[in-house]
């Protein structure tokens, strides 16, 4: 049982305020941006911060839904569907987490995607936005490809993200949205 | 023409259509699973009275949150609102949400429609 006591202490040490592992639907998406919001308004947080928290991590957690049913229905396994959202808060910012198994085929394609995002300034993300509205049409899956570049631009800061090989097929995939509590 | 008025949800705007009392309304959050589809009553919507317009149409946008899905289909609506004569955004936001006003002006940067900004 000493794990429970473990990841408490994790939870603490790393000022963990939401954790959520396991199946991701639109409808857990709801519960936890509920639970979140209502965290966010009850600690009175700034109404510009507690927006952008709000914006990244609907399209954190759409991001998880609508990849975890393309894996699901490739894998046909429980835990191919398993991810895990987190959200972080200090004196200085919040931090929005993800973690999902890919396929290793796009573990490139998505490095060299948010490289891209990442050596761009805030200029260079807005005009990568009008672009790709512009251009791109829905994709079967509901998304735009835009999810990405508004959370970079939300955020201000560069995106954080590394893989984990988890076997022959996937790798894990991490991501860290940052988000300063302090003003500009 | 038959008014659209779909009520709010936690994760979809309310809308109203009505063009006999000359209201056309989106407005709070905006998040639905499946963008695409929940719009598409609203661009037929358009595209119909497009064909019989009001000699003035002012379109009020007033959200409060809309995703990135979202974003694609407000442009579709936008870009449905372009063939029609007479036509007018009013761009609501609150007055503390630079983001959201920001987002009018892009939106308006890529369609040739007349904005107007409000806050709220």
């Amino acid at each position: 049982m000493n794990y429970i006591y473990e990841l408490h202490r994790t939870m603490m040490s790393q000022k963990l305020i939401l954790v959520y592992d396991g199946d991701f639907t639109q409808e857990t998406t709801k519960s936890i941006l509920s639970m979140a919001e209502r965290n966010l308004d009850s600690s009175g947080e700034d109404s510009g911060t507690k927006r952008k928290v709000f914006n990244v991590m609907v399209e954190a957690l759409q991001n998880i839904v609508k990849h975890s049913s393309e894996q699901g229905l490739q894998a046909g396994s429980l835990v191919s569907k398993s991810a895990i959202f987190m959200i972080s808060k200090d004196d200085k910012r919040y931090c929005v987490m993800t973690g999902n198994p890919i396929p290793k085929s796009k573990v490139a394609g998505l490095t060299k995607n948010l490289e891209d995002l990442n050596s761009k300034d805030k200029e260079g993300l807005k005009e990568m936005y009008k672009d790709i509205i512009k251009n791109t049409q829905i994709s079967e899956k509901g998304g735009a490809g835009l999810g990405f570049v508004d959370m970079a631009r939300k955020s201000g800061e560069k995106l954080e993200f590394s893989f984990s090989s988890m076997d022959a097929e996937y790798d894990f995939f991490c991501l860290k949205v940052n988000i300063s509590r302090e003003k500009e | 023409m038959e008014i659209l008025n779909l009520k709010g949800t936690e994760d979809t705007p309310t809308i109203l259509l009505d063009k006999k009392n000359g209201i056309f309304e989106i407005s709070g959050r905006s998040l639905p699973e499946d963008s695409a589809e929940f719009y598409k009553p609203v661009i037929e919507w358009i595209n119909t009275y497009a064909t019989a317009a009001n000699p003035a149409t002012e379109f009020a946008f007033k959200l409060e949150y809309f995703n990135t899905a979202s974003s694609k289909l407000i442009l579709d609506v936008l870009s449905a609102l372009e063939e029609i004569k007479g036509v007018k955004v009013i761009w609501y936001f609150h007055d503390d949400d630079e983001d959201m006003e920001e987002a009018g002006q892009e939106f308006s940067e890529l369609v040739e429609i007349p904005f107007e900004f409000k806050t709220y």
